[in-house]
């Protein structure tokens, strides 16, 4: 029997964990002389040209296009840009691996929690939007948290799966850049979930993203809870993902310091 | 397993096939269907040995010679793919000092993040923080990003963060060349001071004045195999035999 990793590790996660997150802040935000300003920023202007084009170049029947949009983007935004980092990092942090023994699960996991305050100033300005079309903050919007956590649970699975195997086959991080490709299109964002036939709606169902994408505009635009059997699917492929998504990882660990 | 010994190893093999270092598809499926030749390399070949609490070695070997390996696994970093290793205590490695630092984060910031990677507590920290501050020497550059620190200040603050880990295990690689004469001196005491108060060390150095000076016991390793076992003094009177006869020859 070999050991686990962990077993001469005896340090506190959280303390640890809150120091990666501290280093990914420090090292994003000090090094633009906007700081903070860049994470609205961009969203702003992507705002700006979406409402130009859908309002200006090619009107959009569906009601408040913009904030319509944006539900879609922000989720989808998170998401790519969590797996694609969270693909990485255990490459970016081998000089970390090959030298101490905390335990590895800790390195893509902050890598998608470095990306949850983008996200939270994402979802700020997304409310802002909404309110300033004219919606009115409501009991629904306590299902927002569960939805965010849910997908945050879902990149997690997805980043200890993929990182562990960036590791083995440095493909991966391509495979995972063209699959994100991909998704764009497979997540409702420019279209209605409505105009999805019935046939085809099991397979957004089960798409954690397009999920979460319907849930935010069921909460946000339509004023109602996200379907019962839409957030049990999600809570369900979130859980088995992080699950499958650790398992993974714990398998192939151990040869890390073979292959890094 | 014996709780006894610090360190035990049985019949321990490291075998790195060939294709381990290939992290591209396509060989990783040329692998599957066998079209590539899978040549083991032993990077260490079945090393038996005992250390007991206390004990001090010293690893001999040239480069490639499976010291590394073998430090590796004793930090618990990787795994045998034959045999047992067993380790009971706590292990600092001081392998490849400030290596896990980050440039754009101050010398304050990454003794944190350094400390919480080796296992410390954020009390221990907090209180240790002054403490490591002060042995490395490095002074009020403390708070500027480690980019601009010379390299052997950056191996001065690796050291004084990992020599606080209170291990009960010890391992130096290549560590006594840190900085300047006068920190050189104050490591070597550090060291001392682990010796004395009764940790087990692994060493590795090319200056076998330093490893006779610091430890009772060597092994020597060569291409993976074990040479010789013994006290330092016997050890590493053979393997410089062998060195000068080789450069004479």
């Amino acid at each position: 029997m070999t050991p686990a990793l962990t077993s001469r590790w005896t340090g506190e996660y959280r303390f640890l964990l809150g120091n990666l997150l501290l280093k990914d802040f420090r090292v994003r935000y000090r090094n633009m002389s906007l700081g903070f300003g860049w994470s609205v920023a961009s969203p702003l202007v992507m705002m700006g040209v979406l409402t130009f084009i859908f309002t200006r170049v090619m009107p959009s029947t569906i009601e408040h296009f913009p904030a319509f949009v944006l539900c879609g983007l922000v989720p989808l935004n998170f998401f790519s840009l969590s797996w694609l980092t969270g693909t990485v990092s255990l490459i970016d942090n081998a000089g970390l691996i090959k030298r101490t023994t905390f335990p590895r699960e800790i390195i893509p996991i902050a890598s998608v929690l470095a990306n949850c305050l983008h996200f939270a100033i994402q979802i700020g300005l997304l409310l802002i939007l909404v309110v300033a079309s004219g919606y009115q903050p409501n009991v629904n919007w306590l299902f927002l948290p569960v939805i965010i956590v849910l997908e945050i649970v879902f990149a997690c699975g997805m980043a200890l799966a993929f990182s562990a195997l960036d590791v083995y086959v440095r493909d991966t991080r391509y495979v995972v850049e063209s699959a994100i490709t991909v998704l764009i299109w497979m997540v409702p964002i420019f279209y209605d979930s409505n105009i999805i036939p019935q046939k085809y709606r099991v397979v957004y169902h089960l798409n954690p993203i397009a999920a979460a994408v319907m849930a935010f505009r069921n909460i946000l635009l339509e004023n109602k809870m996200p379907a019962f059997s839409l957030v049990s699917k999600l809570t369900l492929v979130s859980a088995v993902t992080f699950g499958v998504g650790l398992l993974i990882f714990r398998r192939l660990k151990m040869r890390f310091y073979d292959y890094l | 397993m014996n709780p006894d010994h610090a360190v035990t190893f049985e019949g321990v093999s490291k075998i790195y096939s060939r294709s381990t270092g290939r992290k591209l598809l396509r060989s990783h499926v040329e692998g599957w269907f066998g079209r590539l030749p899978r040549e083991p390399f032993y990077a260490l070949n079945k090393v038996s040995f005992t250390l007991e609490h206390c004990e001090s070695v010293a690893i001999l070997g040239s480069n490639g010679a499976g010291k590394s390996t073998m430090l590796s696994m004793v930090a618990g970093l990787s795994y045998p793919n034959e045999g047992r290793v067993t380790v009971n205590g706590r292990v600092a490695a001081l392998l490849e000092l400030g290596s896990g630092f980050h440039p754009d984060l101050t010398g304050a910031e990454n003794i944190e993040l350094n400390a919480a990677l080796l296992g410390l507590s954020k009390k221990r920290t907090d209180y240790l923080f002054d403490s490591i501050v002060e042995f490395s020497g490095i002074g009020e550059f403390i708070h500027e990003p480690l980019r601009t620190y010379s390299s052997g200040m950056m191996m001065r603050l690796g050291f004084s963060v990992a020599v606080n880990v209170d291990p009960d295990i010890l391992i130096l690689d290549e560590v006594f060349a840190v900085g300047d004469q006068d920190f050189q001196v104050k490591c070597r005491e550090k060291v001392l001071s682990f010796k004395k108060s009764g940790k087990t060390m692994l060493c590795v150095s090319h200056s076998t004045a330093t490893l006779n000076q610091l430890c009772d016991r060597a092994i020597w390793l060569d291409h993976g195999q074990m040479v010789m076992d013994g006290t330092a003094a016997e050890v590493i009177a053979q393997y410089e035999g062998r060195s000068t006869a080789k450069a004479g020859g």
